[in-house]
């Protein structure tokens, strides 16, 4: 069976996760942002691309910077957004997840943004717009669970290639929190089939999921041995909000051992970029020296979030009425 | 049956149209592909102090939801030049229903306000479904070209144009 954010010709129907992703779709969206970045350098940061279209951005966990990018996204693209949180809408008075999305179709909806903290519920409403023959209705990944942020790696491949070009040749370092990080498990799919040099992925036992071997990554829990020269650091946010349990032992212990400081980041090559998906937890994973130092491309990465999302929803939106 | 000139001959022609006017004109701006080469020969030869830019239509089509924005690959539009106040000469090798000089024109739009814009083309193959009229024209087909016929302007390694039809391909099949 086919990805089911494909269609029948093997086009993008949606964008529900970066496994499966062929990689010339994948090249296609970065390829895509290219020309929108430049969009967003001019006077009139619109062009007219999806005029007369709703989306609508549904939040069923809080993001402000994620729905915030998505926003301007769709209005650089001239689409009307409707904004719609949780915590004003209808779910609190019990409405199911369908029920909503079955109201908003009947509002003539043509996109859905979704962030869920429910891993596979973008899987859910795409299937369901399925069932109703709603296939002209496109759905976008803002964040599932565990599971995906399929925008966030794109824009996070975006930059790597817009700073180092070629990913056979690179050493790429994932850092911190993989356990509770959709982030990273959409970055490894993205970076595996770009076909990095060499994966790594640094931290500590209890926050590293089992099996990242499979993917052809080499583990570390020392970030000082991990770091050693690498092209790219890509960390992480520590996750307070979604651990359960003890985890760790203290933010202070964390800090020490897997917080990027200038001192361990001199590890990596000279010329090494660090990443990071914000919101930073400054002292913990990241000191404030990196966070704006001349190696952190962490402000660039949200400027390439929107070109990317603008080519993710026109490459949805051009796909509508062709079959 | 038309019988196209060779594209050469007619360049040659386009600029000498143009020479005695290119002072009306601040600046040049080809349209993707076609365009910006003929854009780029004519400012290099006729005027290499002017402006140059280049445009991609791609963001201003009409028909996103009939063709998508397609495989090819869209180029970001380059404009390194004040708009506003600008006499602009556009510049395409093929004028045909006038949707794409419509979508270059509000593209200029936002990026600002030029006093004037004109347009200069290499070939009009006629059935206009806009009011839009190129001021130079080198050629004017004297028939109709099949509609699923594209017109377009090559260039070989040397910089030499030609000019070539392509069948559109057909839709696909489930």
């Amino acid at each position: 069976m086919s990805h089911p954010q494909l269609d029948e010709h093997g086009r993008l129907q949606h964008l529900l996760s970066l496994d499966g992703l062929p990689r010339e779709v994948l090249l296609q969206i970065l390829d895509m942002a290219e020309p929108f970045l430049e969009v967003t350098e001019r006077e009139v940061k619109k062009v007219p691309l999806l005029r007369g279209k709703s989306v609508f951005n549904l939040f069923f966990e809080n993001s402000t910077r994620t729905r915030t990018t998505f926003e301007i996204a769709a209005k650089r693209l001239s689409a009307d957004v409707i904004n719609l949180n949780v915590s004003t809408s209808s779910t609190t008075k019990g409405e199911s997840l369908l029920d909503t999305i079955d109201n908003l179709c009947a509002m003539n909806a043509d996109m859905f943004v979704v962030r869920h903290a429910s891993s596979g519920a973008p899987f859910l409403i795409a299937r369901h717009l399925r069932e109703r023959g709603l296939e002209h209705i496109h759905v976008v990944n803002a964040g599932d669970g565990r599971y995906a942020h399929p925008t966030q790696g794109l824009l996070d491949m975006y930059t790597i290639r817009h700073y180092k070009k070629d990913f056979s040749r690179l050493t790429v370092a994932i850092v911190g929190d993989v356990l509770h990080s959709r982030v990273a498990r959409s970055e490894i799919a993205a970076l595996t089939t770009l076909g990095v040099g060499e994966l790594r992925v640094i931290g500590p036992k209890t926050l590293l999921p089992v099996g990242l071997e499979q993917f052809g990554a080499r583990v570390f829990h020392d970030l000082r041995q991990g770091l050693r020269d690498v092209d790219v650091v890509m960390m992480l946010r520590l996750q307070n909000e979604r651990m359960k349990g003890a985890l760790l032992p203290s933010k202070e212990e964390y800090h020490q051992r897997f917080g990027l400081t200038p001192e361990k980041l001199a590890l990596a090559k000279p010329d090494a970029i660090v990443m990071h998906p914000g919101p930073l937890n400054r002292g913990i994973e990241i000191d404030s020296a990196v966070a704006d130092g001349p190696r952190s491309v962490i402000l660039p990465q949200v400027t390439f979030g929107i070109a990317v999302r603008m080519a993710v929803m026109s490459l949805l939106a051009g796909q509508g009425a062709q079959a | 049956m038309n019988l196209l000139p060779e594209a050469e001959t007619l360049y040659a022609r386009l600029r000498e149209r143009l020479a005695p006017d290119i002072d009306r004109f601040d600046a040049l701006v080809g349209i993707h592909s076609g365009g910006v080469w003929l854009a780029e020969r004519l400012q290099r030869e006729l005027a290499p102090a002017k402006a140059l830019g280049s445009i991609d239509i791609s963001f201003y089509r009409d028909d996103l939801a009939q063709r998508g924005l397609g495989r090819s690959r869209v180029r970001a539009s380059h404009i390194p030049f004040p708009v506003q106040d600008a006499r602009i000469l556009l510049v395409d090798d093929v004028l045909y229903t006038g949707r794409t000089v419509r979508a270059a024109i509000n593209e200029l739009f936002d990026y600002g306000r030029p006093a004037r814009v004109e347009l200069a083309v290499l070939v009009d193959r006629g059935e206009r479904e806009l009011p839009i009229c190129a001021r130079y024209v080198a050629h004017t087909l004297p028939q109709p070209l099949p509609a699923d016929e594209r017109l377009e302007l090559a260039r070989n390694e040397a910089g030499l144009f030609t000019l070539r039809t392509l069948r559109d391909e057909p839709p696909t099949t489930r």
